[in-house]
Parts: C-alpha cells; structure tokens; sequence
C-alpha cells in the first residue's frame, strides 16, 4: 500500500504543485489520479519513486517513508512507465526490457531470458527483441516500456499518462492489455492520466484532483459517477455521465425473448414486425422486416451477462429493429432483448 | 630523374632512416605524437568541461566564448607567445592545439548530451540509474555520433596544424616544407603533403571505424 500522508509539494517562486494530500493507494489495485493539466497529478505520482521530494509530509510504502531508501535503490523496485515509453534509443529492445535486471547486477543471460517471457507476456513477438525501439510503432514501443516496467517483477507499477500519445483504437487495445495483465499479476497501480474515460475503465479507484493539487474526491468508478461529490467533479466527468454510468449495470438480470428468432432462408411469420435470422451455427445473420423477405439489416450484438447496459443499448441503437441480440462467448444468440425489456432494466438502474 | 638531383624515390629511401635526428621516420613519429597529444588530451579536457557547462548552465556561454577566441587567434603568435613559457618544445605547439581541440570538442558534447531526449533522461533516473551510470551508460553512448563528428574535425585539423610548428622548429613532417623552402627542391614538399594527407586519411578511416562499433543502432537506423 501506497500512503500520502498531507503531502505538499511547494516550488521556491511559492506555486502549490500538491496541497495537503492525503491518499491511499491500496495493495493489488489499480489507483488513477485523474485531473485537469496543473492538478499535480504527475507531481504526486514522482514523489513516490522520490523523483521529486515533498515540501512536507509523508509517504509510505508498506508502511515505510520512502524518504528513508536511497533513490536509485527504492526506483528499482517500482516499475514505472512514462507517455513517450523513454525506451533507450541505443539498446535493443531486449536490452531497454532487461534494464532494472542489469541494474541489479543479475547476469547477461538470466536478465536476457526474463527480458524474453516479458515480451511474450505484454502480447510481442520474441524475435522483436534484436530491434531497436525506432524499428517498433508507437503501441509496440508503450508494450516494451511496461515490459521494462515489469522486468524485475516489482510490486508498484508508476504509470504516467503511458496510453495518451498513442491513436484510439491502439489506445484501447492497451487499455485492455493491461486490464489482463493486471488480473494475472495483482500490482499495486498508480497511474496517472487527464482522461476521465480511461479512469473510469481502469480504476478500482479514482481520485480525482483539481488545480493547485488538491483532493476533490476519491471513489469507485461507479460511486464516482452516481454520486460526485462536487460541481468541480460532476463537471469534469462531463456530460454523458448517465450514460457512462450504464458502464457498471449488468446485462445479467435483462429479461430476453427466444421467439423472436428464425432460421435463415426461412419466411418470417406471424404478427412481429421485425425477426432475427440465425445462421446454421446460430449466430445472428440479421433482421427480417415483415414484408420484406431476403432483406437482412445489421444486428447489434451484446455479450449477455459480461458487457454491460451500455453496450446492450449502443447494440439497440445499432439495429434497424430497435432490439439488441444477446450472444454467449461464442456469439451464438441466446435471445433479444426489447426496447421494452431496455426500458425496464433502464428505470431499474435509475431507481436502484 | 637521372643525372643531377636524386628522384623522388630515391630521397625517400636515402632519408628515410638517417640515424640522426630529422629522418622522415622521425619526422613522422614526431608529428604523430604532436597531433595525437591534443585529440585525445583535448577530449579528456573538453569532456568534463562539458559536463560541467550542461550542470551549470550560465557557464557554457563564457566557456564558449572564451574558446572562440582562443580558437580565432592564428596560431603563429600563439606559439611564439608561448616559447617564453614552454620554449622550443613541442609543448609550445601541443598546447595551442589542445585549446583548439576543446574549441571544437566542447560544443561537440554540449550539444550531444543535450540532445539525448528529455524522456529518455527521465526514465533512465526512473529506473534507478545512478547519475554517474547514467551518464555512462545512457548520455554518452547517445551523444557519441556528435562526439566523434567533432573528433573527426579536430584529427584532421590538428594533424595539419602541427606542421605550423616547423617555423619555430619543432613541426614535425612540416620541417620538410622549411627545408625545401631553404633549398628549392621538391621530393621533400611531396613525401610532406602525401604523409600528412595519409595520416589524416588514416585517422578520420579510425574515427569512423569506431564510431561504427560504438553505435551500432545509428547504422541499423540509416538502413530502414
């Protein structure tokens, strides 16, 4: 666990980077600090690992002040990942992985080898270790730079803005990666971002920061978007805050209809203004218009159970008949629900 | 060729190896040392310089400007300015080399360390270097292809330089052009010029071999 204790950081022309934080960064999970560009965010995040010292107070890993570890020492043992990934220009991809391992004296060969099952685990091919990092694209470099984070296995991770100067769909991807990795290594997290989507996705908890480095509210994500504590909060998390709130009600308890489907190559029948067709296999090959047979429109599909109401309802919008299709894992339909059934398990999720 | 005054390969081999004092061979090996001398004293002061002006910013301006001049004085008066001190040595020629040296050197490393990028810097403290590992490990390496672009300019210029020196005496295969000036006579200009144009040839070839097992990521680099 990572303990701010009324940390302030105060520059000598008297600017006030951080002010009287407190804040608790819990063992295993993911801590964002989230906040407009001035809000000491960074600033906090470095006086952990001691690249910047606080004007006053304290902060505690596993209970001891970092203030009492030599820097270089207490830096090798939390892994840390900057936005432009900072890889070593002059090393070869193995050798910026291997870094912390060589800095800790282990030989050429084991710090090698863990440089390699490192790469494998943050999704890249071994063989790109002989590159050097301008060889690798943007989303690969950021993959080398937590790998590095991780080589020496450390049980803090130091993430500052790691995914902000990377496109969207790249963006995402590493969003889930770590997600993943975070399930299979169970790191004590603190990473820093100005993007309240990505705090959302990723934090256990957010804490979020205001202008001149105070505290405005630290929470759950879900907490977070029900009940913000302020107006400086309710503003930052922006306007589709009901919306993103949907994000944590789950498709589990959605009532879905099972006679709504046929088989494709069948005639639709009966009074249902639209049909879902199914292919052989069972997966959703589209919607039939009464009236209009072999004219197949796009059906949304939503992970039934896993994805949340706000995908159910994105996959709604998506269909010319208003209903979104529940898939299992592998995207065999298990049944539609309604703009009625929607609207029920809405009205639920604003009373409840 | 002929009769008369010996050819040019016939001087060579009568000179080559007089065992006394002005042979070429000596000649050579002192011109070696003369311009030898400063590149590699010229680096070891220019580097902690350096350092020292990327430390303390306010220093690299006058530092700089104070090697400019140095660099802009014409080496004749600085030698003959020197004798006082130093006397017909081969110091006397040595010493205004180095500063010509440090004149190039300096900026050379500034410029090298400051280029190494503002992130790169960062996650290198991020991950426990030490400062004096950092520097070794990290900034050097990196701002190596400028400093061995500057070594390059000062091996070449120095190996030239030193046979200004000839004029107060100690000038190494320069001397051959005072004699030949005493005595019009023109094997010695030639076997001059062609030796010092080899040295230098051989010397920047060195330079870039280095460079090339130094910083194998520059040549990975210009081929993609």
């Amino acid at each position: 666990m990572i303990t701010f204790d009324a940390v302030t950081k105060r520059y000598p022309d008297g600017t006030v980077a951080v002010d009287r934080l407190g804040l608790e960064a819990r063992t295993g999970e993911i801590t964002v600090l989230v906040g407009p560009s001035g809000c000491g965010k960074t600033t906090s995040l470095r006086m952990i690992n001691r690249m910047i010292d606080p004007s006053e107070g304290r902060i505690l890993l596993d209970g001891a002040p970092v203030d009492t570890v030599d820097p270089p020492v207490l830096r090798r043992g939390i892994g840390y990942v900057i936005q432009q990934a900072g890889l070593f220009p002059h090393r070869k991809v193995v050798d910026n992985v291997a870094t912390v391992p060589y800095l800790l004296g282990w030989n050429r060969k084991r710090a090698r080898g863990r440089a390699m099952e490192l790469l494998e685990r943050v999704g890249l091919d071994p063989a790109m270790g002989e590159r050097y990092p301008f060889q690798l694209s943007g989303g690969q470099q950021q993959r080398v730079g937590v790998a590095r984070a991780l080589a020496a296995d450390p049980p803090v991770l130091l993430m500052d803005e790691p995914f902000s100067a990377v496109d969207p769909v790249v963006r995402t991807n590493l969003q889930d990666e770590l997600i993943r990795l975070q399930a299979e290594l169970n790191k004590t997290i603190v990473f820093v971002t100005h993007d309240i989507d990505e705090a959302i996705k990723l934090g256990d908890r957010v804490a979020v920061l205001r202008v001149g480095g105070k505290l405005a509210q630290v929470a759950d994500p879900k907490t977070l978007l029900t009940e913000p504590a302020d107006d400086f909060v309710r503003e930052f998390l922006g306007r589709d805050r009901g919306i993103r709130r949907l994000q944590f009600v789950s498709t589990g308890g959605l009532r879905l209809r099972t006679d709504l489907t046929v088989r494709e190559g069948a005639d639709g029948r009966g009074d249902e203004p639209w049909l879902l067709a199914l292919t052989a296999e069972g997966r959703a090959a589209g919607w039939l218009a009464r009236g209009r047979p072999g004219e197949l429109g796009p059906a949304g599909t939503f992970r039934h159970g896993r994805d949340s109401m706000r995908a159910a309802l994105d996959a709604a919008l998506l269909s010319p008949s208003g209903h979104a299709v529940a898939v299992d894992e592998q995207d065999k339909v298990v049944g539609v629900a309604t703009r009625q059934a929607l609207d029920e398990a809405l009205t639920e999720a604003v009373h409840g | 060729m002929g009769d008369g005054p010996p050819s040019l390969w016939e001087w060579i081999a009568r000179n080559w190896d007089t065992g006394r004092a002005g042979s070429i061979r000596d000649l050579l090996s002192d011109h070696l040392l003369m311009s030898l001398v400063p590149i590699v004293a010229g680096l070891a002061l220019a580097l902690p310089l350096g350092l020292a002006c990327i430390r303390w910013r306010w220093l690299y301006q006058p530092t700089a400007a104070v090697f400019n001049v140095l660099y802009a004085l014409p080496s004749l008066p600085l030698f003959m300015l020197l004798i006082s001190v130093t006397g017909l040595s081969p110091v006397t020629v040595i010493i205004p080399l180095i500063f010509y040296a440090m004149a190039v050197l300096i900026p050379a490393v500034v410029d090298g360390i400051r280029a190494v990028p503002e992130h790169v810097r960062q996650s290198a403290v991020a991950m426990g270097f030490t400062p004096l590992r950092r520097l070794v490990q990290v900034e050097l390496p990196i701002a190596a292809p400028v400093v061995i672009a500057g070594l390059r300019v000062v091996a070449v210029s120095s190996i030239s330089l030193v046979s200004v020196g000839a004029l107060i005496g100690q000038g190494g295969l320069g001397m051959l052009f005072t004699r030949a000036y005493q005595n019009p006579f023109l094997p010695p200009v030639v076997v001059g010029i062609g030796l010092i144009v080899l040295l230098a040839l051989v010397a920047d070839g060195l330079l870039v071999l280095a460079q090339r097992l130094l910083t194998p990521w520059e040549r990975a680099r210009r081929a993609t």
